[in-house]
């Protein structure tokens, strides 16, 4: 779900054992709750992206962001532009009615989603986008019947041709 | 050459200059251990009776020099037991390296024998940990853990070195200690900002910390302070760095700081903070911490500004560069209204004094130890204190000619920390140590008296005996209607006289003033470890005291005694 006050940070950490658990345990550590986490390979092979979506006021973004740039596998933080291109993929089973069936479809047609499992009982579908487009997805399923469903939690990229890397802050 | 990763260890630590270290063996460092013997020559091995002493040990050694204090324990419970010390010194930002071992990397994650992810365990009381499970990355990760530690905002690191790892052999070269890792350069604006909120400043206060102590800023400060016409508080962490001596300095401020200090901290129209971090104890009530003042935050950890306290300005990276150029940029002057001020707190602290003086009957009131020590100790003489109210009574009454002589346990408040880090300061400096305890904290790690008699290190033990936990009796008695819940210990049997002499050390028991002078002579004398039970009464309080969340508004000055309990 989007949050007020939420916002994106993009941590580069280094491929090490351990590292997740020191970048996810610090905000345990310092009273913050992940809204999402997302953590995968980069452009460069030595190092991870983790994409944390969390809400906070400006002491806390201020707080995170030093205390992560204190730990030592920490390559590089930054809070993404609120405008950045923030993707999330979703999968979701609901039930497979015979009288809801073409609804559902159109609904998938109209948010470019793919039925991806069918069965007598239940249908799994993906939908990728925005996370408020997730949210308004599910919203449109619920009358439907959910069985069961999860997110990946967002990857975000910002605009543009530079790459965080080349910040000049850590 | 190819060596041990055992070998690598030693070698590695002798090449970053470490000369002594403390430490407890066991099954999985047993091969570290080896080394250490066919090594002896080069360093040399305390061993403490626990490791929990072994840890604070080589955090006083640190304190006590600014040096990486070394510490070892084996894998399992040796490694846990380390985890207090460690947590001790990341609370105070004490550069310190543990070593322990663990099991062989192919029984790790099998609940093994002694096997604890002791990584895991001290992740975040560590500046940064390794589990070492290549030999390749042995030696590099001991001189990146020694750069770690010492570098920045200094703190403890530890390394934990499976068995494989230390029976393994590979090449080893030694190296060149790391240099540390540089600091930010301040940025220009800030400073410019800073010297022009110092020249608009009538009644300046120069608020020092454990960071200004640790970077031996002391002379530096009362240059500036003279400069501006300042006047210089202190929090625990910051006391021995300015010479009592100096006329400016008036203090530790906080809970249980001296009047005078707190008052003009409170009164004052412009804090410069150096290398504190606004704890709350230091603080009060955050709302109402500072409110006639502008603040001015110098840390070379960027993570501390606006972190406890919002401050108008705050400098980051290099404070001794920043320190330099705010104190030629800053156009300097007089400021008597406030001195007169300050003098006015000075005359009142002195009244308060004077008043819990004459309201005491007891044969050793608190203030006639630290009136013997004072006179008696030797210049440089190494002050070391464990937890409670002898704590915050050393901290107001103690005065000091040399920086680095004052090693206290502040942000963690270990009790058990003062007899280890006595030890180790000792070790250090061989100069006169004396550790000014409680009988409750002392009990917490009175083991280490071995580690003294054996090692003949000769620390003298001050015990304010009082039979009672008297920091928790005094809360207790302020503020849960003396329900004096689990802390009253005259029940037990402890002869400190007795337990001196059976550990192999002096004992000494002064009931008075005069005993107790005469007891500090002779244990000064003496030149070997000296246990001296000096008996106080259970009902002193440490005053001034501001209420936990409170503020100078409601500092308490007096408690009437009861004597119907």
């Amino acid at each position: 779900m989007e949050k007020i006050n939420q916002f994106v940070i993009a941590v580069y950490v280094e491929n090490k054992f351990g590292v997740l658990t020191r970048v996810t345990s610090m905000f345990t550590r310092r009273g913050f709750n992940i809204d999402a986490l997302t953590v995968g390979e980069t452009e460069s092979p030595e190092y991870s992206r983790i994409t944390i979506s969390i809400s906070g006021d400006g002491y806390a973004r201020e707080q995170l962001i030093n205390q992560l740039r204190k730990l030592i596998n920490v390559k590089k933080v930054e809070v993404l532009d609120s405008d950045c291109i923030k993707r999330e993929l979703m999968l979701i089973k609901v039930k497979n009615d015979r009288d809801l069936r073409a609804d559902i479809s159109f609904a998938c047609d109209a948010y470019r989603a793919k039925v991806v499992d069918y069965t007598a009982e239940g249908m799994c579908i993906e939908v990728t986008g925005d996370p408020s487009k997730i949210d308004a997805f599910i919203q449109i399923m619920k009358p439907y019947g959910i069985i069961e469903m999860c997110r990946t939690g967002i990857v975000a990229l910002e605009r543009g041709a530079s790459t965080l890397l080349e910040k000049n802050t850590k | 050459m190819k060596l041990t990763g055992a070998e690598i260890v030693v070698r590695t630590l002798i090449e970053q200059g470490v000369t002594d270290v403390f430490g407890y063996p066991g099954g999985q460092i047993l091969n570290v251990y080896d080394a250490l013997y066919k090594y002896r020559g080069e360093i040399n091995h305390v061993l403490t009776a626990h490791e929990q002493g072994a840890a604070h040990a080589a955090d006083g050694y640190s304190r006590a020099t600014g040096k990486v204090g070394v510490c070892i324990a084996t894998s399992g419970p040796g490694a846990t037991n380390l985890v207090t010390g460690i947590a001790t010194a990341m609370l105070d930002s004490v550069p310190m390296v543990a070593i322990t071992g663990n099991v062989p990397c192919s029984l790790i994650g099998k609940d093994s024998f002694q096997e604890v992810d002791i990584t895991g365990i001290t992740l975040h009381i560590t500046k940064h940990n390794y589990f070492v499970n290549r030999i390749e990355d042995l030696a590099d990760t001991i001189r990146e853990a020694f750069s770690i530690a010492r570098s920045g905002r200094p703190g403890p690191v530890l390394i934990d070195v499976p068995k494989d790892v230390q029976i393994a052999e590979y090449d080893y070269e030694p190296k060149q200690p790391l240099p540390d890792i540089p600091l930010p350069i301040s940025k220009e604006s800030d400073i410019e900002e800073a010297i022009r909120l110092i020249n608009e400043a009538k009644r300046p206060y120069i608020y020092i910390g454990g960071g200004a102590a640790g970077l031996g800023l002391g002379e530096k400060i009362v240059e500036f302070a003279d400069k501006i016409d300042a006047v210089i508080g202190c929090t625990l962490m910051g006391i021995s760095a300015v010479s009592d001596d100096c006329e400016r300095f008036l203090g530790m401020q906080g809970m249980h700081g001296r009047y005078s200090s707190s008052m003009a901290q409170n009164e004052a129209d412009l804090i410069i903070g150096i290398g504190v971090r606004f704890s709350d104890r230091a603080t009060g009530n955050v709302a109402k911490f500072a409110r006639h003042s502008r603040i001015i935050q110098l840390d070379t950890d960027f993570a501390e500004i606006n972190k406890n306290v919002r401050v108008d300005v705050g400098i980051v990276g290099d404070i001794t560069h920043a320190l330099d150029i705010i104190a030629a940029g800053c156009k300097g002057g007089k400021n008597p209204e406030w001195i007169e001020t300050v003098n006015s707190f000075r005359k009142e602290e002195k009244r308060i004094l004077c008043e819990i003086e004459s309201n005491t009957t007891a044969q050793l009131p608190p203030s006639r130890v630290f009136e013997s020590i004072n006179k008696r100790k030797p210049k440089g003489t190494v002050i070391v204190t464990d937890v409670g109210q002898h704590q915050m009574w050393t901290a107001q009454s103690v005065r000091f000619d040399t920086p680095r002589r004052f090693i206290s346990s502040g942000g963690l408040g270990t009790m058990g920390f003062g007899l280890g880090a006595a030890i180790g300061a000792r070790v250090a400096t061989g100069d006169t140590t004396i550790l000014v305890t409680g009988d409750g904290s002392f009990g917490m790690n009175l083991n280490e008296l071995v580690t003294a008699t054996t090692h003949g290190i000769p620390v003298i033990i001050v015990i304010m005996n009082n039979g009672v936990l008297g920091m928790v009796r005094q809360w207790q008695t302020l503020f849960f209607g003396k329900r004096y819940s689990n802390t009253v210990l005259t029940d037990r049997k402890t002869d400190f006289v007795k337990l001196a002499e059976a550990f192999g050390a002096v004992g000494i028991r002064a009931t008075n003033a005069e005993e107790f002078d005469n007891a500090l002579a002779k244990a000064l004398e003496l030149n070997t470890t000296v246990v001296i039970d000096a008996l106080i009464d259970k009902d002193e309080f440490v005053l001034p005291m501001l209420p936990p969340g409170g503020s100078v508004d409601e500092i308490i000055t007096r408690v009437e005694k009861d004597d119907n309990e």
